[in-house]
């Protein structure tokens, strides 16, 4: 082959090539396109999904709230003086008369002073008027009121200058969650009570505040304004205290046995695909198991978050044992020849060694795993999490609720005008609390990642 | 080293002596580079590289590893574009033009020059579209029976077509790693390139395999430039026409075979061929 | 003293035998011998013997104390109470139960209930008595019995590791124990469902349409399968067309294309995405794509419902996309570099590398993720509670409302729990058979990957 030939020949094969590049680069921008475009399509939709949930719970953070003066008029509330505990008086002696004293408090037309407070706004109002009046503010006030008085008896004759929480209703005419428009007979609110909240509005007695009722209340149903997450908040800490108890410690432990000391046999073959499977078991059999061994054989009570422990245990279980194999089989055998060269027992060398070089990697194992517990809702409605809870439960035993099923909760309330801002909210508390554990997680892993 | 010690060791063989092979050569430059820096990120790994390479020979770099030769070697078909954070300065000419112009078209580079590597890697497909794959891509051929033509061409130039005629369809994979390789240099010949680099083709087989593949170097520079990465002296030796001896990052000599293993001219290369480091 | 007050006190003595063991083991240090163990070793030894029997006593009357005092009462009782019917008689146990815990009853409690309160009472804090002596003999004995075996010989850093060795076995049965009780109990209350429906009826059966449970056994209504099988696969099946193109991309752009700080940026990105409560998708679907489905529908002139198996699957696509993506990611970057070497060695773009050489390699481990992702689907729930609209029919049309297992399995299970009806046992069925699904495609999936994974090794 001569020189001559050899480079004709390459310039015929040249031209072939490059008459097909055109095309094939083409090819190369589209296939880049496209996934750029899915990395796009991909984050767009969540983008949609936290700027739609954010736009329609942040509103709620904030409420209506009336500035009123209220006077404790002692015509109306007509009690003794707060028991005080006499000189050789028992105890129990005393506590009995305090607990009669309340009873009577409790018995006070306390609505009668909101009435006269709003009455002092607006005039005198018509005994019919006394609905259209009761509409304005949230039921549960009344109780609030009652409660400020326990603490405080001193206020009796007294004026007081108070923020209390519109009701639920004028909550959405006011911030424009219902059509204006709307005839009559569709308006949750009589005509009555919507001029009088227009009118109050602009005198600046109802304003848009933010209100602490969301995070410090239990759940209402007769008064929707002042429904809050603190119970389902406490029954969520409840739980994870449990997950924490129990499957962190029993996760790490027999991840260290399954990597560490278990024998290379059919058995341990076993467990290791039982585990792997049961990571990927859907969390409603977590349920039914619950429902059939803890409620049903075991008979623990229903709705307690110690159960919803119990069972978010089992789920996390396996997602704790998988992080932290991984996190010990990243640590590198030179480690564990060194330690077992100087004569140190297997048990040594594992948890003098190999176990705090691996913390890092459990911690956030274990974290992403309380998170995945936090957010988990199926398994908790078929233990009876799913009840209307009124209380703020004090002990993991109490019905409860949690986090994730207080919003399956309200988003379902007929109230969806108001529900659904406040429900965009209540998701807004838990995915901050998942993903502070995330970025927790996360910072753990840089902070002290290493490179073996 | 001082000379003192120098003068203790015994004068070695050279190496290059039996180096029987005659050159195809011609006196044509194939590829030119000139002043070839590289960079990963803060370091410099070359530091200014000039060399030519002519038409239809074979050009062996050797030098202790790290010393830059497999990174320069990657700078003339550009497969050092694939690894993040490495920057190429200076110019590389295939015939005439830049290859680091950027109007030139890395695939019609790589097409021509082509790259066989250190490990064996064929493609997770069978023996026969290994081998069409490259043609294929770049429309080399235009009927199954052209194909065909070029699969059975290349394999019985990479001395490879006797062993596989009967198992075309077979997974790649499922050969022993010197057929293994040998089908890498046929899957690179198959598209004809220009100049064929190689990257250390034979540090991973056994020796009756490296024969093999050295012969087929042989054989094949009847019509290719070679440039190849070794990081054995006496490869360079039987099969190169030229070596050059990378250290550090330098391009320290390069000369006939011949005279790098029998009269190097620097120092550090006579060190390095007698075996006092690397 | 309630149970914590004893724990605690058990772990107060425990540490006073350590201490025991420490002094002893150190004495003994002085002396000709060496000691095969560290003294910290000798301590805990000596805790172990002192605290893990007492504990373990505990734990039995835990148990087994309240059915032991239960029957001695029940043997006391007066025989007209004995001769009450099964209802009334547990109300009976349960009042003199509250009395004797102290609490009030309604009406006061009768005499034999006062009676049978005061005995449980009495028979209560008497086994009470004996446990906590019993748990002070047993620690003193093992105590001084352990100090007694402290000597320079004893090897106790390897029984107190044969101790540690146990514990951890015994934590890594609890995951085979879960596994056991989930198929021990979804078994068990299947196989009571098929007592009141056949089998057949229910794998086969073309009608959902379950009644209430209070409306007595001879109008049991339909339990068929089948549009609940069709609904869970329609749902799914519109969730991995949107979940498998989007996030194979996904992961292909940020494997081959993305630069680094992209990828470093997105990639914890995408894992809290994964972490994103499926309540919150769920309501997302609800409140934002049904409502614009629905209007998009009325745009183009077709009829979508606002909850439907377009919207839930689609969201529940969105749901999957970060685990697809994170997974296929993850299968992608495996594939050696020498391989996507060769292919542009020889002039590919980077595309065709991707499409004719990666992939290809890749496609086992691919179709692994591919099958975690239908497993996942299926046995999602609250996406579909919240966007399917529960409409048990058998029908082809994903714009209108379907139901699935998963969402059958709330609605059977929450309200009453009442494990003698089919409306409840059905539950436990639809959960068996969901479990098989899901089991059959994760075992599938990890052998596959598995098989992969060591390929690539």
């Amino acid at each position: 082959m001569t020189p001559t030939s050899a480079s004709v020949d390459h310039s015929r094969r040249r031209d072939l090539i490059e008459a097909s590049l055109k095309r094939r680069h083409a090819r190369e921008r589209r296939f880049r396109r496209l996934g750029l475009g899915a990395v796009i399509l991909g984050m767009g939709l969540v983008a949609i999904l936290f700027a739609s949930i954010l736009m329609r719970g942040v509103p709620a953070f904030w409420q209506a709230t009336f500035t009123l003066d209220v006077h404790f008029d002692p015509e109306v509330i007509r009690v003794e003086a707060k028991p005080e505990r006499g000189p050789g008086e028992s105890e129990a002696d005393f506590r009995e008369r305090h607990l009669a004293w309340q009873g009577q408090v409790g018995m006070v037309n306390w609505q009668q002073l909101l009435d006269r407070a709003l009455m002092a706004e607006l005039g005198e109002v018509e005994a019919r008027q006394a609905r259209d009046l009761r509409a304005l503010i949230a039921s549960g006030e009344r109780f609030a009121l009652r409660d400020r008085f326990i603490e405080d008896p001193d206020l009796l004759g007294q004026t007081r200058s108070l923020k209390l929480l519109a009701s639920a209703n004028v909550d959405v005419w006011l911030k424009g969650n219902i059509d204006r428009s709307l005839p009559d007979h569709q308006q949750q609110l009589s005509a009555q009570t919507r001029a009088w909240a227009d009118a109050l509005h602009d005198r600046g007695v109802i304003t848009n505040a933010f209100s602490t009722a969301l995070f410090l209340n239990p759940d209402s149903r007769s008064s929707l304004a002042s429904a809050g997450l603190a119970g389902a908040f406490m029954g969520s800490l409840f739980m994870m205290l449990v997950v924490i108890l129990l499957a962190v410690p029993l996760g790490v432990a027999s991840a260290i046995y399954l990597e560490e000391f278990a024998p290379r046999n059919r058995l341990t073959d076993l467990i290791e695909i039982n585990i792997n499977n049961l990571a990927a078991v859907p969390s409603i059999v977590f349920g039914l198991l619950g429902a059939a061994i803890f409620i049903g054989y075991l008979g623990l009570p229903l709705s307690a978050p110690l159960v919803g422990g119990l069972v978010l245990t089992l789920m996390t279980l396996p997602t704790i044992i998988i992080a932290t194999r991984a996190a010990l089989r990243s640590i590198p055998g030179s480690i564990r020849q060194a330690a077992l060269g100087i004569g140190a027992s297997r048990v040594q060398t594992v948890f003098h060694h190999v176990l705090p070089l691996a913390l890092p990697g459990i911690l956030t194992g274990s974290i992403l795993g309380v998170a995945q517990a936090l957010g988990e809702t199926a398994p908790l409605l078929l233990i009876g999490m799913n009840a209307f809870v009124a209380n703020v439960p004090g002990t993991p035993l109490e019905q409860s609720t949690a986090l994730p099923v207080q919003i399956y909760l309200w988003q379902g309330n007929e109230l969806r005008n108001f529900f659904e801002a406040r429900t965009s909210a209540a998701i807004i508390v838990l995915l901050g609390l998942m993903l502070s554990l995330n970025a927790l997680a996360i910072w753990l892993r840089k902070r002290f990642e290493t490179r073996w | 080293m001082n000379m003192a010690t120098k003068a203790a060791i015994e004068t070695p063989t050279p190496l290059g002596a039996g180096n029987s092979r005659t050159s195809k050569a011609s006196e044509r430059i194939k590829m030119r580079a000139r002043q070839v820096k590289v960079h990963y990120g803060d370091t410099e790994a070359l530091h200014g590289i000039d060399l030519d390479i002519h038409e239809n020979e074979v050009v062996a770099f050797i030098g202790p590893s790290g010393c830059g030769k497999s990174t320069f070697l990657r700078c003339l078909n550009r497969m050092n574009d694939t690894i993040p954070g490495c920057r190429v300065e200076g110019r590389v000419q295939l015939d005439e033009s830049d290859i680091y112009d950027p109007s030139l078209d890395v695939v019609l580079l790589r097409a021509q020059v082509g790259i066989v590597f250190q490990k064996p890697n064929p493609f997770p497909k069978s023996i026969y579209e290994n081998i069409a794959y490259g043609p294929r891509l770049h429309g080399l051929a235009r009927r199954r029976s052209e194909l065909d033509d070029i699969v059975e061409g290349s394999l019985r130039r990479a001395g490879l077509w006797e062993e596989v005629k009967d198992r075309l369809d077979q997974p790649g994979t499922g050969l022993s790693g010197g057929q293994q390789q040998r089908l890498c240099i046929a899957r690179t010949i198959a598209v004809s390139p220009e100049v064929i680099l190689m990257d250390e083709p034979c540090s991973a087989l056994d020796p009756i395999a490296t024969a093999k593949v050295e012969q087929l170097i042989d054989e094949l520079s009847d019509s290719y430039t070679i440039v190849m990465v070794t990081h054995n002296m006496q490869q360079a030796a039987r099969v190169a026409d030229r070596t050059a001896f990378f250290h550090m990052g330098d391009l320290v000599e390069v000369d006939t075979t011949d005279q790098i293993f029998t009269n190097p001219s620097d120092q550090r290369t006579h060190d390095y061929i007698t075996g006092r480091f690397g | 003293m309630n149970n914590l007050v004893l724990i605690a006190s058990v772990l107060c003595v425990m540490a006073l035998a350590y201490q025991v063991g420490l002094t002893r083991s150190r004495a003994l240090a002085q002396g000709p011998r060496r000691l095969h163990s560290r003294p910290g070793y000798y301590g805990v030894l000596v805790a172990l013997w002192c605290g893990l029997p007492a504990l373990g006593l505990l734990l039995l009357w835990s148990l087994l104390g309240p059915q032991l005092v239960e029957q001695l009462v029940i043997r006391q009782l007066p025989p007209e109470v004995l001769a009450l019917g099964e209802r009334e008689f547990a109300t009976f146990m349960r009042r003199a139960a509250a009395l004797a815990a102290g609490n009030r009853v309604s009406s006061g409690g009768s005499e034999a209930e006062l009676a049978a309160a005061a005995h449980l009472a009495r028979l209560d804090s008497l086994g009470r008595l004996i446990l906590v002596a019993a748990m002070a003999v047993v620690a003193v004995a093992g105590l001084v019995h352990a100090r007694g075996r402290v000597s320079p010989s004893l090897r106790a850093r390897n029984q107190v590791e044969r101790v540690i060795m146990v514990a951890l076995a015994m934590s890594s049965a609890v995951a085979i124990l879960t596994t056991v009780g989930i198929v021990l109990s979804m078994l068990g209350e299947a196989l009571n469902f098929f007592r009141f429906v056949s089998p057949l009826d229910f794998f086969l059966g073309t009608t959902w349409n379950p009644r209430f449970s209070t409306s007595g056994t001879d109008s049991q209504g339909e339990f068929g399968l089948l549009p609940l099988l069709w609904g869970t696969l329609m749902v799914s099946g519109i969730a991995l067309l949107v979940a498998i193109p989007v996030g194979l991309m996904t992961a292909i752009y940020m494997a081959e294309y993305a630069p680094p700080w992209l990828r470093n940026v997105a990639k914890p990105v995408i894992e809290v995405l994964a972490g994103i409560p499926t309540i919150v998708y769920g309501f997302f679907a609800l409140i934002v794509i049904g409502p614009f489905l629905s209007d998009l529908g009325d745009l183009i002139g077709i009829s979508i419902r606002t909850t439907s198996a377009l919207t839930a699957g689609l969201v529940m696509g969105i749901m999957i996309i970060p685990f697809v993506s994170s997974l296929s990611d993850d299968i992608i970057t495996q594939v050696p570099k020498a391989l996507r070497d060769g292919a542009l060695g020889l002039g590919a773009t980077k595309s065709e590398t991707i499409r004719q050489v990666v992939l290809p390699a890749a496609l086992p481990g691919i179709v692994g993720a591919f099958l975690l992702a239908a497993s996942r689907a299926i046995g999602e729930t609250m996406i579909v509670v919240l966007a399917a609209g529960n409409n048990p029919v058998l029908h082809g049309n994903p714009f209108e409302a379907v139901s699935t297992i998963t969402v059958t399995i709330v609605n059977q299970l929450t309200g009453d729990m009442d494990f003698a009806s089919p409306q409840s046992l059905v539950a436990f069925a639809l959960g068996l058979t969901l479990f098989v699904i899901t089991l059959g495609l994760n075992v599938i999936a990890l052998l596959v990957v598995r098989k992969y994974r060591q390929q690539y090794e």
